[in-house]
C-alpha cells in the first residue's frame, strides 16, 4: 500500500529550526502560527505549538477556548485559515491521507454505532486502516482485550455504559498502531471508576512510547497526565510548560507558620527576621498565622525553622502548599475553570 | 483487494449490520404500499374512461406501478438520514479522521440502498402477483423494473444525502421530507393517469422524473414493451448525472 510508507525515504516537509529547547530532538507535530475563524471570531489565533515523540501532551483550556478546533486542524478534518501544520514529517494541507495513517483519533463525543457490536467496529476500523483480513483479527482481539472488553465484545454497543463505549474508541483508535493517539476530552462525563481505567490505558500506552496529544479541561487530569501542557485561552497560547514548571512559573508557594503564642509582637518580630531571607517573597499576616510566599527551594524549610528557632519562637503548625494546576490556570486565563468533577 | 474496496466493502457491510438490527424498518418501509395496494387497489374502483389504460381493467393493476415508484421515492429519500445521525454523533468524524476516500463512503450508501429498494419493488411485486397481478412482460420485465426503480432510486438517495448534509439537524431534514413527498406523487402519474388529470398538473407531472419511471413500469406490467422505454432510461439516466453532481459538490465540501 503506497500511502503507508513513512520511511525516512518518504518526502519530508521542511521544518525549520533544530535549534528547539529540547535539544535539538525534531517535534513529531509542528504547528506554526494557526489561525481559524468562525464567522467573525476567531476560534483559534495565531497558535504554534510543538509536540515531541513519546510524551503526552496537554491542550489544557476552559470550554470554547479552541481545544477541539485546534486538534480538528492537526487531525486533518479541519482546514486552517492560516498557518501550517506538519506531522510526522507531512504537511497536512498536502498529505493529509498519509498524516490520517499516522494517527488514532479518539473523539470527544461517544462516536460508536449503537447498532454494532464491539467486534463488529473493530472489523470496520480494520479495513478503512487497511489492515490484512488475519491481521486486522489479532489486533481487534488484542484491543478488545486490552481495554477489557473481550467478553462484551459480540454484544451490540446499545448495551454498553458511558465507560465501555469510550473504552471501545480507545480500542477503535488502537487498531492500526498508530503513532500518535488524539484524545478530545478522554474522560469527559465520565464516572469516576471509568475515569480511572481510561487514565490506567493512557498511562500503559505511554509506556509503551506512544506520543498523545489530549485535550481536557479537568486540571487534575491533566496535571496527572501529561508531561508538557498548553494552557490555551481565546484561542491564543496562555502557557506552555510542564504541570511543575507552570506551577513553579508562579513563584508561589506559600509557607504559613502558626505560633503558639499568639501575641502579635512576636510576630512582627518574625516578620521583620524573616522578610530578610533570601526566596522569601512577600509576608502577611493572615488569622494569627504568618503567610510566607517563597521561591521554591529546596533548603527555604529549614532556613525559615532556623530563623524561628533563633528568635526563640515555638510553633504551633506549619504548613507548605504547592500552588495547584487550577491557581496556574487561574493566573494564566484570569479565570477560573468549570470543574465539573466538584 | 485494492484499499478502495475494502472501504467500500466495510461500510456497505456496516449499513447491512445495522439494518439487520433494526429489520422491522422494511416491514413499515413496506406498510405503506401494501396498505395503498390492499386498500385502494381493492376498492372496486373503476375508471369512466377505461381505455385511456389499456387493460387496466382493475385499479390494482394500474397502481401497482405507482406503488413501486412511491416506495422507491420513501426508501430513496430516506436514504441520507443515517449520513445525517453519523454526522450529527460524530461518527462520521470518526470515519473521516482514517485514511479513506470520501467517495467511498458515498458509494456504501448507495449500494446499500439501491439493494434495499431493489428488494422492496421486488416484494411489492410478489404482493401485487397475491392480488392477480401478472406483469405482461415477464421476468424480463420484472428486471428491468427494478432497474428503473433503482435509477430513480440513485437520484432520490442523491438528494436525500444531500440534505442530509446540508441541514443542521435532522429535525429541519425530516420537516422537509415531509414537505416534499406528498407533492411530488400528487405531482406525477402514481394515482391518476396523464391524460386524466387537468392540463396544468399534466404539464407539472411531465416535469417529475416519477412520472416517467411509474409510465414506464406500468406499461410493463398491464401492456408489453414499447420504444418509450428507451427514452425513459434516458431520462432516468440525466436525472441521476444531475442529482449525483449536484449533491457530489455538497457532500465533498461537508466531509473534506
Amino acid at each position: 500500500m503506497k500511502t503507508q510508507n513513512v520511511s525516512s525515504t518518504a518526502p519530508r516537509a521542511p521544518t525549520s529550526d533544530r535549534s528547539d529547547r529540547s535539544g535539538g530532538v525534531k517535534p513529531i507535530i509542528k504547528a506554526t502560527g494557526l489561525v481559524k475563524r468562525f464567522g467573525k471570531t476567531a476560534a483559534v489565533d495565531g497558535l504554534s505549538l510543538e509536540m515531541y515523540e513519546g510524551e503526552v501532551f496537554g491542550l489544557l483550556g476552559p470550554n470554547g477556548a479552541g481545544k477541539t478546533t485546534t486538534m480538528r486542524m492537526l487531525i486533518t478534518l479541519l482546514a486552517p485559515d492560516a498557518g501550517e501544520i506538519v506531522v510526522g514529517g507531512f504537511r497536512v494541507r498536502d498529505d493529509a491521507e498519509r498524516v490520517r495513517n499516522l494517527i488514532g483519533y479518539i473523539p470527544q463525543e461517544r462516536a460508536v454505532d449503537r447498532a454494532l457490536t464491539g467486534r463488529e467496529h473493530m472489523a470496520l476500523f480494520a479495513d478503512l486502516y487497511h489492515l490484512p483480513k488475519a491481521e486486522g483479527e489479532e489486533r481487534s482481539a488484542w484491543a478488545l482485550h486490552m481495554v477489557g472488553l473481550t467478553d462484551r465484545a459480540d454484544e451490540v454497543v446499545a448495551n454498553y455504559s458511558g465507560g465501555m463505549k469510550k473504552r471501545l474508541e480507545i480500542a477503535c483508535g488502537l487498531i492500526h498502531r498508530p503513532k500518535i493517539l488524539f484524545l478530545d476530552e478522554p474522560t469527559l462525563g465520565l464516572d469516576v471508576e471509568s475515569r480511572t481505567v481510561i487514565w490506567r490505558h493512557i498511562r500503559e500506552l505511554k509506556a509503551e512510547g506512544m506520543t498523545m496529544v489530549m485535550s481536557t479541561n479537568y486540571l487534575d487530569e491533566a496535571d496527572q497526565l501529561c508531561d508538557r501542557l498548553a494552557i490555551i485561552d481565546q484561542g491564543k497560547l496562555a502557557a506552555l510548560g510542564t504541570p511543575r514548571q507552570l506551577k513553579e512559573s508562579l513563584q508561589g508557594d506559600v509557607l504559613s507558620l502558626t505560633p503558639e503564642n499568639g501575641d502579635s509582637s512576636v510576630r512582627e518580630r518574625l516578620t521583620i527576621a524573616l522578610k530578610g531571607l533570601d526566596d522569601v517573597v512577600h509576608v502577611v499576616h493572615r488569622d494569627g498565622a504568618i503567610e510566607l510566599r517563597v521561591t521554591p527551594s529546596k533548603t527555604i524549610l529549614t532556613r525559615v525553622l532556623d530563623v524561628v528557632n533563633g528568635q526563640g519562637v515555638r510553633l504551633e503548625a506549619i504548613q507548605y502548599t504547592r500552588p495547584s494546576l487550577e491557581k496556574v490556570f487561574i493566573h494564566y486565563t484570569g479565570h477560573q475553570i468549570k470543574d465539573e468533577w466538584a | 483487494m485494492s484499499p478502495y474496496m475494502q472501504e467500500v466493502i466495510a461500510m456497505t457491510r456496516r449499513w447491512f449490520q445495522r439494518f439487520k438490527r433494526e429489520p422491522m424498518s422494511i416491514i413499515f418501509g413496506l406498510t405503506q404500499p401494501v396498505l395503498w395496494l390492499a386498500l385502494f387497489g381493492n376498492s372496486g374502483v373503476t375508471f369512466r374512461n377505461a381505455g385511456a389504460i389499456p387493460g387496466a381493467s382493475n385499479y390494482i393493476a394500474f397502481m401497482t406501478g405507482g406503488v413501486v415508484v412511491m416506495t422507491v421515492l420513501n426508501s430513496g429519500l430516506a436514504g441520507g438520514i443515517e449520513m445525517l445521525f453519523d454526522k450529527e454523533n460524530g461518527f462520521l468524524e470518526r470515519l473521516m479522521a482514517a485514511p479513506i476516500k470520501r467517495s467511498a463512503l458515498i458509494i456504501s450508501r448507495f449500494l446499500f440502498v439501491t439493494a434495499l429498494t431493489g428488494v422492496q419493488a421486488l416484494m411489492i411485486l410478489g404482493m401485487a402477483f397475491l392480488f392477480g397481478v401478472v406483469p405482461a412482460t415477464g421476468w424480463l420485465g420484472v428486471g428491468l423494473i427494478l432497474v428503473i426503480g433503482m435509477m430513480l432510486g440513485i437520484g432520490f438517495t442523491a438528494i436525500s444525502m444531500a440534505l442530509a448534509f446540508s441541514m443542521k439537524g435532522h429535525g429541519g431534514f425530516f420537516a422537509l421530507l415531509g414537505f416534499i413527498t406528498l407533492p411530488l406523487i400528487f405531482m406525477s402519474s402514481a394515482l391518476v393517469p396523464l391524460q386524466s388529470m387537468p392540463g396544468w398538473l399534466s404539464v407539472i407531472a411531465q416535469l417529475n422524473p416519477m412520472t416517467y419511471a411509474i409510465d414506464a413500469v406500468r406499461g410493463l406490467i398491464l401492456s408489453g414493451w414499447h420504444i418509450s422505454l428507451v427514452k425513459v432510461l434516458i431520462v432516468l439516466a440525466v436525472f441521476d448525472a444531475i442529482c449525483l453532481t449536484w449533491s457530489n459538490r455538497i457532500l465533498l465540501r461537508g466531509m473534506r
